[in-house]
């Protein structure tokens, strides 16, 4: 299982990569994998004010449709438009291609509340 | 609902981890629900050749000098046009004439029906039977003896030297990979293939034989993820979702499995009358007409602003790219061609009534 050592994860299995004061958000390789072949995804409207630990967003695959919850809060600056024609890059490649939404934070000291690389690969027992 | 320790296990258990398949629950069994992908595994059944384990399925032995007239009064449709060998569709209803369960009788011999239910109705449909049987027949449940596999897809018939011999909806005794099996050329995918019931023991052998020799044929274990997107393609109702104990087969549109000339059965009094002054409301086959979330059972159904039913299956058509579904519909709004919305989460999205199946061979 891949959990890249810069990044910081929720245990809804949710990334963040900081940038500034703009925190990266995308699902993981591992929900990647738990969700299977993804179909469809709804990203959140840019704009919109997102608050840590509440559904802001939907993957859905050929069996179910899954809630994404923000890992952070803040106000949503960017989508990733591309989900909508290829939403299977969120499969191909989670970390990277597949990032879904950036949130400008509100409160810096939430990311305190994430877990750690290693924390996150204990808490998928990887 | 069911515990994980009450979940039942096939006898192929064993090998779906083997073969790295992602086990859930399924109408009380642990059964894999894909292995490399449903996209995948649905793409390998259209366009070459997938294996399922059915073992979850049921099978009754329905035997006697009366079989014939209990299976006729407890079925909807007629038994008696049944040749030694030949398969058929049919329902049992209740006295309200709701599905109690959708099922394929064979006629194995003169007077022995080989009976398939669906795995969540198992017991529920042996005491139904042996409850309303107004005549004596000897049924059994073999449920546990034999363990079931399908194979199906345009290359399914290149598997064995048999198939020229065995016709569509019939079923014969073969000698499959050294085990002796009951083969019929049925399935629920709208592909050519065949369903082999053996003995429990034999399915792991039959199970790796069948993938061995099927490897040059691009065969790939299915789950039943991609048995529902199959299926659903083909708009081949599943019991539970399309078909209810509180929904009838003509307003399903299985009137041609219901015989309204052989004599009374279970419901048959209900359904004659629901067949005189039509029905109410329709299971209709829908696409979505625009980019949209896949539709999912228990969305609503609108015409014109106002809900007219529900989705009952739904699913991104992985042939197709786009939301397919069933559903019930008010009868005034079921008519192919009929534009529709489906709501979700709150947003409305364009679909439109199709003829069924879905999937038109050669689309």
């Amino acid at each position: 299982m891949n959990v890249p050592k810069n990044l910081k994860y929720a245990k809804t299995h949710e990334w963040v990569r900081v940038e500034g004061d703009i925190a990266v958000v995308g699902i993981t390789d591992h929900a990647q994998q738990e969700l299977t072949d993804v179909v469809y995804v709804e990203t959140p409207a840019i704009g919109l004010r997102v608050e840590a630990g509440k559904e802001c967003a939907v993957v859905e695959s050929v069996k179910a449709a899954s809630d994404i919850y923000a890992p952070l809060s803040g106000d949503v600056v960017a989508v990733n438009e591309e989900l909508s024609s290829a939403p299977e890059l969120l499969n191909q490649d989670p970390y990277d291609k597949g990032w879904m939404f950036k949130i400008k934070m509100s409160d810096a000291s939430e990311l305190n509340e994430l877990l750690s690389p290693d924390d996150y690969a204990h808490h998928i027992g990887a | 609902m069911h515990s994980a320790e009450t979940l039942k296990r096939t006898p192929l258990y064993a090998s779906h981890l083997e073969c790295g398949g992602k086990m859930v629950p399924f109408g009380g069994w642990e059964m894999p629900v894909q292995y490399s992908g449903i996209l995948a595994e649905h793409a390998a059944v259209r366009e070459r050749v997938g294996l399922f384990d059915i073992s979850h399925m049921g099978e009754f032995l329905v035997a006697g000098p009366s079989a014939e007239r209990t299976l006729n009064s407890l079925l909807t449709n007629d038994v008696t046009k049944l040749a030694i060998g030949q398969a058929q569709y049919t329902l049992m209803c209740n006295e309200g004439g709701g599905v109690v369960d959708d099922l394929i009788v064979y006629r194995l011999e003169p007077t022995v029906y080989l009976v398939i239910v669906n795995a969540g109705n198992i017991e529920k449909d042996f005491e139904w039977m042996n409850n309303k049987a107004t005549v004596s027949a000897v049924i059994e449940n073999q449920s546990d003896r034999y363990a079931a596999l399908a194979l199906q897809g345009p290359a399914a018939s290149k598997l064995f030297d048999f198939s020229a011999a065995l016709p569509h909806f019939h079923i014969q005794r073969h000698t499959v990979f050294g085990k002796e099996c009951w083969v019929a050329r049925t399935g629920y995918t709208g592909e050519d293939g065949f369903e082999l019931f053996c003995e429990a023991a034999d399915a792991p052998h039959l199970w790796r034989m069948l993938l061995a020799k099927g490897k040059e044929f691009g065969i790939q274990p299915c789950g039943l993820g991609a048995r529902d997107t199959l299926r659903l393609e083909m708009c081949y109702p599943l019991h539970g979702n399309d078909l209810t104990e509180e929904t009838t087969p003509l307003e399903a549109g299985l009137g041609k499995f219901v015989s309204f000339d052989k004599g009374a059965f279970v419901g048959s009094n209900v359904l004659a009358e629901q067949k005189a002054k039509g029905v109410d409301r329709k299971l209709v086959a829908f696409t979505m007409t625009e980019k949209s979330p896949p539709p999912r059972p228990r969305y609503p159904i609108l015409a014109n602003g106002r809900k007219v039913g529900e989705i009952t299956s739904g699913t991104q058509s992985p042939t197709l790219g786009i939301g397919v579904g069933m559903g019930y519909v008010e009868t005034a709004t079921a008519a192919v061609g009929t534009p529709i919305e489906i709501e979700i989460r709150g947003k409305k999205f364009p679909a439109i009534i199709q003829k069924k199946p879905i999937l038109k061979k050669g689309s």
